[in-house]
């Protein structure tokens, strides 16, 4: 037995964000890139493609993870409701991620569809791309839904995460250039960001290459983030609504 | 006798049964200590100020939340091991309403349904049989959204009954409705309450305890200070009738030394002197003889908000 909730998503913005920025980057911006060494040899549009995928997928876990589940411990209280019922805050949990896994799938099949017709993809590496998003965005959403599970004053606390968190993996995690070309310090901050570790993936399931070792490594730290931020996110669950 | 033999075949099974039930926030004691027992068929009442200890109490009936001391059994389960299954059998109508706005009134009913494991025709049949007793049919197809303070109470109840629950948990169900939804809800309550279902309340409201509680309890400060039937309690904490006497604003305190001896118990207000006695037109026959003339006076009967004043005080607690 699940937490159960009504298709309520809006497709069209989820999809469409991504679809946008494939187009202005990889098509418009794109024509201005020569291939070169740094897009792995290969049409900006394909470079950027899967990581648009990937970086798209962080920005739905992150909205889904945020004011939502908030809003089910404070504002509407959805989740105080649900569990006067059989079901345990741990199912809540479980079934709020499950919620973002089907959008994530869903809305990365659709700019994959989109992409392929864009003629974005190379290969069937892109069936890979999708799966590569749907973990990375996973891996973002568990420890964001532990954060909204703790703070009294979400608002903030949101804010804060959007601007210094979000934004910067944003721009600095190889969605768009690879983070060679920023400083080490940087480009340490981009090491632990769960983006770039996807973006690699991403890119090298869509264009092939890159070695075994780095790529089971970028594949541990997220399922690691998942796992970790998951049963942080379990336990604020319960702390919350068991008092 | 009989009366013996019936309680005690009823004490075979308490739907729920407190001892020395302690509740802890950090350092503050909000439940200390209580002993309750709740039988099948009876509606039973927490009655207490602001802050007592009911919400606490009813909350770690509703298993969701763990006890800090003493023991509890509900449904002849254990709060802390069995709370899925104890909870698949209880209906609960929290203080605040926490429907799902987004849906519609037959879509909170289903979907609140299938949490509970139901299958989609049980609960569709279900939604629909609900609406009808909350008198929500009309609107079935509203969203929550755009329903009246009494409307979504009705809907929370009806919610709560979803799965035919052997024990309905109501925290504070009219709190913050005019008197026609009261009266509405108070007899729906009635209603279940005929059916046999089990009903446990938390309110602040006299009237509501008398017009619904078989059986009840006062709390103030995280203890019960008294228990029983409302005719019991007000035979044992007050008199058969109140006469009320009203002055000028300071003029109360010189009248108390006069009607000394009157009643069982005198209380003096600041606007008002409280003679709570047997016979109140008697008595205010005797405070006319010694001389005492108030503004207006009143010889009523007494109700359980004279216990709960005696009990609680009149001192504003938070």
């Amino acid at each position: 037995m699940w937490y159960r909730r009504y298709w309520r998503s809006n497709l069209y913005s989820s999809g469409l964000q991504p679809l946008l920025f494939l187009a202005a980057m990889g098509l418009g911006f794109g024509s201005q890139v020569e291939p070169g060494p740094d897009t792995g040899g290969v049409d900006y549009l394909h470079f950027v493609a899967p990581t648009l995928l990937v970086s798209g997928a962080m920005m739905i876990a992150v909205f889904e993870s945020t004011w939502k589940v908030a809003s089910g411990f404070q504002w509407q209280q959805q989740y105080v409701a649900v569990v006067t019922t059989p079901i345990t805050p741990g199912q809540v949990f479980g079934g709020e991620l499950m919620w973002v896994g089907m959008r994530l799938l869903l809305s990365a099949v659709v700019y994959g569809i989109v992409a392929g017709a864009l003629g974005a993809w190379l290969g069937p590496g892109a069936l890979l791309v999708v799966l590569v998003g749907v973990l990375t965005g996973l891996a973002c959403a568990a420890p964001i839904m532990a954060l909204s599970a703790t703070v009294r004053n979400p608002s903030n606390a949101f804010s804060a995460l959007l601007r210094f968190v979000v934004m910067p993996v944003m721009l600095f995690s190889g969605t768009f250039f690879p983070i060679s070309y920023i400083p080490v310090p940087a480009r340490m901050l981009a090491w632990v960001s769960p983006l770039w570790h996807g973006n690699e993936l991403a890119r090298a399931a869509a264009l092939g290459g890159g070695e075994w070792l780095p790529l089971v490594g970028h594949g541990a730290f997220l399922v690691a983030l998942l796992l970790g931020g998951g049963l942080l996110a379990r336990s604020r669950f319960y702390r919350r609504l068991v008092v | 006798m009989a009366a013996a033999g019936e309680r005690s075949a009823r004490e075979l099974s308490p739907l729920v049964s407190a001892k020395a039930l302690v509740k802890r926030f950090g350092e503050v004691e909000a439940v200390r200590g209580i002993d309750v027992e709740v039988f099948k068929g009876e509606a039973f009442g927490f009655l207490g100020p602001n802050g007592a200890g009911k919400s606490s109490a009813m909350r770690m009936v509703g298993c969701v939340s763990p006890r800090s001391d003493g023991d509890l059994r509900v449904l002849d389960m254990d709060p802390q091991i069995d709370g899925p299954s104890i909870r698949a059998r209880l209906g609960v109508v929290p203080q605040e309403d926490n429907l799902d706005t987004e849906l519609s009134i037959r879509q909170n009913l289903q979907v609140y349904g299938r949490y509970f494991g139901l299958s989609r025709a049980h609960v569709r049949a279900k939604a629909t049989e609900l609406m009808e007793f909350a008198q929500l049919t009309e609107r079935a197809d509203d969203e929550v959204d755009t329903l009246s303070g009494g409307m979504k109470r009705r809907l929370t109840i009806a919610r709560s009954l979803v799965n035919d629950p052997d024990l309905l948990l109501l925290d504070e169900p009219t709190t913050g409705l005019d008197p026609q939804a009261r009266h509405l809800l108070w007899d729906r309550l009635f209603r279940l309450k005929q059916l046999g279902v089990t009903l446990l309340i938390t309110t602040h409201y006299m009237d509501e305890a008398e017009q619904l509680c078989d059986r009840l309890v006062i709390m103030d400060n995280g203890r019960i200070v008294a228990e029983g039937s409302p005719p019991e309690l007000i035979a044992s904490y007050s008199t058969r009738e109140v006469l009320e006497l009203r002055f000028a604003p300071g003029e109360s305190g010189d009248v108390a030394s006069t009607v000394d001896g009157l009643a069982d118990r005198v209380e003096v207000l600041p606007d008002r002197v409280l003679l709570y006695t047997e016979n109140g037109e008697a008595a205010l026959s005797a405070t006319h003889a010694r001389g005492v003339q108030p503004l207006s006076c009143l010889v009523r009967r007494s109700t359980l908000e004279d216990v709960f004043l005696r009990l609680t005080g009149r001192t504003l607690v938070d």
